[in-house]
C-alpha cells in the first residue's frame, strides 16, 4: 500500500483535485469542509461571484450527501448501520473553472425517480429553471429535509450547465450515484 | 411579547426580532442541515406578533448565503408577514444584495414573484454578516 501513496497523489494532481473527502458526513464535518473551501477559494479565485457560486454548489451537494446517502443493505440483504453510509466529494479546478464531484450510495428502487428529476432539470432553459424553482418553492410541500426538492434546481441554476450524472448498479438493492457539477469562470 | 435575539453562527443567521419597534432583522448565513428546527420559533413569533403588530413592520434580510433547506422556511416567514399586511398593516421587506451578486438579487425577485409583499431591493457594498 505504501507504494501506492504517490500514485494516489499523482492521480489527484492529474485530475486537478483541490480537495477530496471520502467518509461519513456529519454537520460538523460539512462545516469544516465548507470552511476549507471558503479559505481555498478566497486565495485562488478573484471573482467574488464565482466564489459564491462554488460555495453554494458545494454546500447543496454536501447536504444532499448528508441527507440522502443511503446504501440500504449489504450484498446479503442485511440493513447497514448509519456509519456504513459513506460518500465521496471532490472539487477540481482547472483553466475552464471548477467541478464539484460527488458520489453516494442509494436504493436501486429510487434510481428511476431521481433520474427523472435530473432529466427534467437538464431539459430546462435558464428561464424555465427559474419558473420551476418558483413553482416548487411556492407549492407548500416540505420534504423531510425541509428543501422540498429545490436542491438540484438550485445547483443547476448556479452551474448554468447541464448536470452530468451516472448510476452504477451494485446489486439488487443498491446503486452508486455520481454527480458532476461544473461552474465555469 | 419578548423579542428574539440570536447571535449568528457559521450556519445560522443573526436574528433580531423586536416587537416594540416592528423591526425584524435577519442577517448572515442560513445554511443549517435542519432548517425547520431553526425557523419554527421565528415563524411562530411572527404569527404571535401578527395578533398585535406595529402599524409599520420592516423585515431586513441581509444574507450572505442561504441553502434550499432554508428557502421554504424563509417563504413561511414571508407568508406570516403577508397575513399581517392583509390585516391592514404596513409591511416592507428590505432585501439586501452585493453589487456583483446577481444570484442573491434573483433570489429576492423569486420571493417577490410568489408572495404579496412589497420588496425593496437594497444594494450594499458588503452584506453585514456580523
Amino acid at each position: 500500500m505504501v507504494n501506492r501513496i504517490y500514485d494516489l497523489y499523482d492521480d489527484l494532481e492529474k485530475h486537478r483535485i483541490m480537495l477530496s473527502f471520502k467518509g461519513v458526513l456529519s454537520p460538523e464535518l460539512i462545516g469544516a469542509i465548507l470552511n476549507l473551501v471558503e479559505h481555498r477559494m478566497n486565495a485562488s479565485e478573484p471573482d467574488h461571484r464565482v466564489r459564491k457560486r462554488v460555495f453554494n454548489v458545494v454546500m447543496e451537494c454536501l447536504q444532499n450527501l448528508y441527507h440522502h446517502n443511503n446504501r440500504i443493505s449489504d450484498p446479503n440483504g442485511a440493513p447497514l448501520p448509519p456509519d456504513e453510509r459513506q460518500g465521496v466529494v471532490m472539487i477540481a479546478h482547472d483553466v475552464s473553472g471548477y467541478s464539484v464531484l460527488t458520489g453516494n450510495f442509494m436504493a436501486q428502487s429510487e434510481v428511476e425517480e431521481l433520474k427523472a428529476r435530473l432529466d427534467q432539470v437538464n431539459g430546462c432553459k435558464p428561464e424555465q429553471l427559474r419558473e420551476l424553482y418558483q413553482s416548487r418553492l411556492s407549492d407548500g410541500k416540505f420534504t423531510r429535509t425541509g428543501g422540498g426538492g429545490l436542491g438540484l434546481i438550485d445547483i443547476a441554476r448556479r452551474s448554468g450547465q447541464k448536470l452530468e450524472y451516472g448510476f452504477v448498479p451494485l446489486d439488487n438493492n443498491n446503486a452508486f450515484f455520481s454527480l458532476n457539477v461544473n461552474v465555469t469562470t | 411579547m419578548t423579542n428574539i435575539v440570536l447571535d449568528g453562527t457559521a450556519k445560522t443567521p443573526t436574528v433580531n426580532f423586536d416587537a416594540s419597534t416592528g423591526l425584524l432583522d435577519l442577517r448572515g448565513r442560513s445554511i443549517p442541515e435542519n432548517s425547520i428546527e431553526f425557523y419554527k420559533p421565528l415563524i411562530d413569533w411572527v404569527d404571535q406578533y401578527g395578533r398585535n403588530p406595529k402599524p409599520s413592520t420592516r423585515l431586513r434580510v441581509q444574507l450572505e448565503y442561504f441553502n434550499t433547506s432554508s428557502s421554504k422556511c424563509i417563504l413561511d416567514l414571508f407568508k406570516k408577514l403577508e397575513a399581517v399586511r392583509n390585516a391592514g398593516n404596513e409591511v416592507l421587506v428590505l432585501w439586501h444584495y452585493e453589487p456583483d451578486d446577481e444570484d442573491m438579487l434573483e433570489a429576492g425577485e423569486d420571493y417577490q414573484a410568489i408572495i404579496n409583499l412589497p420588496f425593496k431591493m437594497v444594494q450594499v457594498e458588503e452584506v453585514d454578516d456580523k
